[in-house]
């Protein structure tokens, strides 16, 4: 991929939370390390997936690329230029070019502004629109435009199924016109059928906006349908990256392999013919990661290697990065 | 036959006015089988359950009809013959381990609690149960564990001590209500191999609640439709899969993502909204987000009628 088709470049981004004790006197005593040393980029127009088990450390990426969480170390570069060095003020007016959509569409609206009102926020901020007749035009094409009548447009998020309150969101996050939308789990919270009508809406979104998204799920089948690449995150580190075609047919790295397996088919003979790889125990928490792979303490491949040191990503060919001694 | 549902409607009276959750649906279970029932939100699927073990609050829910449990009338039990059925011959278990647990009590002891009152066990002999059954639903060193609060497991692991409880009295019938949909894909497959696992080491009947057809194809005998409280179709698992009969069902599962699917291919998603249960329409429920439908079906609703002898539709329109 050329260097100037990148729109989000990502190098060595750290994120740690660090662990105080002490009520007075603060002492520090170690470090969540929720993201730890990953770099990947997105190219324009792209759907980049990123796939993990709660806790992996995905949702912070997201927002570490947003500078809603100020990254520990590592560059984020958007068109090129450094969000990390950028201070707050230079930051607001990048945000009109990034977006994020939530996951839990409940939690994210508040319940005592109307639609209109929640609506309007971006757009004031940012100074879209010069007259208020104007603004109001504006909200009610982006509520067509998400598939909702614009009549409701006085109306209170508790007035909304969980499907159409995450169209709001999704309204919300294009009124400033982005080109860059982080979708944090978007469908999750919602029942298969509605899965469906949020997942088509982004992307019709993306085709007529020509949007980029950085699409975060835990969920394998969801993220392969709206992904050009899918990276596959465990416990802070990136460990296989790969074309989606090329992830769900040639997936090598043994948590893929498991998270491919964990998938549910809508097919009871398959089902019962399948050998599942059931992952045991839980994810080790990201305090005091393995020392070695991290995937490790989980994995059926293990040897004294991967106990000791961390593989790196490696280029396998094509695009297709895993990191793992046993391939 | 072990559970026969028959009839069974429930309304909650309400400041503005009666809601039809559950309208007249009928079901069977056989000994060791297990049963999905499959619906959206709010499409009765809880509800219907929880009628059955009489758990919803008497001022607001009205029950009717008919739940025989190895032929005695769950609805005419009294009060303390119930309680001998529920938790020990019934257990359920719940979406959201997180809630379903008391914190102020350690695991150990709402484990145990169940032990002593339905098998009557000394407080010794229940606590050598439970860590049994700890160790039976995958946690490590059960011993140490059972003085834990649940804050100190994880979802997964939460729902391990829920099943174990649920389990500890061996019961005839598991009702397990969405217990994957707060958990991740991985933890969710480990559950559902548990349950199996479970289920064929003591030849328990299982009614396993979802909204994700793609998670129950592996584990059901049977399966049932429900959309606004009725029951659409009803099949075993191969059929309804191969050859769904009902628009609804063929929806649901259309708007699968699936995992082997095409990059690109549009899912189809089943637009609009499920009716207002007060104001049930005279016709098909599903009459308005429906492609198929016919002017017979705005004026009449369609009967639950046997396509074959495995398999149930209720829809006017012959797909």
């Amino acid at each position: 991929m050329e260097s100037n088709n990148k729109l989000i470049d990502i190098k060595n981004l750290q994120v740690y939370f660090p662990i105080n004790e002490g009520i007075l006197i603060q002492r520090h005593r170690g470090d969540c390390k929720a993201v730890d040393d990953i770099s990947f980029n997105i190219s324009k127009g792209e759907t980049l997936g990123l796939v993990g088990e709660s806790g992996c450390g995905k949702s912070t990426t997201g927002r570490a690329i947003l500078q809603l969480i100020r990254p520990t170390a590592g560059h984020v570069y958007f068109k090129g230029e450094d969000l990390t060095k950028s201070n707050n003020k230079e930051l607001r007016k990048k945000r009109r070019e990034m977006q994020i959509v939530f996951q839990d569409p409940y939690a994210s609206l508040n319940p005592r502004a109307s639609i209109g009102e929640i609506l309007s926020e971006p757009i004031e901020v940012h100074k879209i629109c010069k007259s208020k007749s104007e603004k109001n035009e504006y909200i009610k094409e982006l509520m067509s435009m998400v598939g909702l009548a614009p009549g409701f447009i006085a109306r209170y998020p508790h007035e909304f199924s969980g499907g159409q309150r995450q169209r709001i969101v999704i309204a919300r996050a294009l009124a400033v016109k982005p080109e860059f939308i982080v979708c944090d789990e978007p469908v999750s919270a919602l029942d298969v059928s509605i899965q469906a009508q949020i997942i088509n809406l982004l992307c019709d979104l993306q085709s007529k906006f020509f949007l980029t998204y950085l699409f975060i799920a835990h969920d394998l089948s969801v993220v392969r349908h709206m992904s050009n690449r899918i990276a596959v995150m465990y416990l802070g580190k990136l460990v296989e990256i790969a074309d989606d075609e090329e992830l769900y047919h040639h997936a090598q790295h043994p948590y893929s392999l498991a998270l491919l397996s964990s998938v549910p088919l809508a097919n009871p003979k398959e089902e019962k013919l399948r050998k599942r790889i059931v992952l045991e125990g839980d994810v080790p928490s990201p305090t005091n990661p393995p020392i070695g792979c991290r995937f490790s303490t989980r994995c059926w491949r293990v040897t004294d290697i991967c106990r000791e040191v961390s593989p790196e990503l490696k280029d396998i060919g094509g695009g297709h990065f895993v990191a793992c001694y046993h391939l | 036959m072990l559970l026969d549902v028959k009839g069974l409607k429930t309304e909650f009276v309400t400041a503005d006015g009666i809601v039809n959750a559950v309208n007249g649906i009928s079901y069977s279970l056989d000994e060791g089988c297990t049963l999905g029932i499959v619906g959206e939100s709010g499409c009765g699927k809880s509800v219907s359950v929880l009628s059955i073990l009489r758990l919803l609050p008497k001022s607001i829910a009205r029950v009717s009809g008919e739940a025989l449990f190895n032929s005695r009338n769950l609805f005419t039990l009294s009060n303390s013959e119930l309680t001998e059925i529920r938790g020990n011959k019934i257990a359920m278990i719940f979406q959201d381990p997180m809630t379903c647990l008391n914190p102020v009590l350690t695991i150990g002891d709402q484990i145990s609690e169940a032990i002593e009152t339905h098998l009557n066990l000394s407080k010794t002999d229940a606590k050598i149960r439970a860590i049994e059954m700890l160790q039976m639903v995958g946690i490590p060193s059960a011993e140490k564990r059972f003085n834990d609060y649940p804050h100190k497991f994880s979802g997964g692991m939460r729902q391990r001590v829920m099943i174990a409880m649920a389990l500890s009295c061996k019961p005839s019938l598991l009702i397990a209500d969405e217990p994957t949909t707060a958990l991740d894909v991985t933890i969710q497959s480990q559950i559902v191999e548990l349950v199996k696992r479970l289920r064929d080491e003591l030849g328990m009947a299982i009614i396993w609640i979802t909204h994700d057809l793609a998670v129950i194809a592996g584990l059901a005998d049977k399966i049932v439709v429900m959309y606004a409280g009725f029951i659409v179709e009803e099949a075993d698992v191969d059929t309804l899969y191969e050859n769904p009969k009902h628009p609804y069902t063929i929806g649901l599962l259309n708007a699968l993502p699936r995992v082997d699917g095409k990059r690109g291919t549009r899912l189809t998603s089943i637009d609009g909204f499920p009716p207002d249960l007060i104001k049930l329409p005279l016709g098909c429920p599903f009459y308005k987000r429906c492609s198929y439908h016919q002017p017979q079906c705005f004026e009449e609703r369609p009967i639950l009628r046997e396509y074959s002898s495995t398999h149930k539709v209720a829809c006017w329109v012959n797909l």
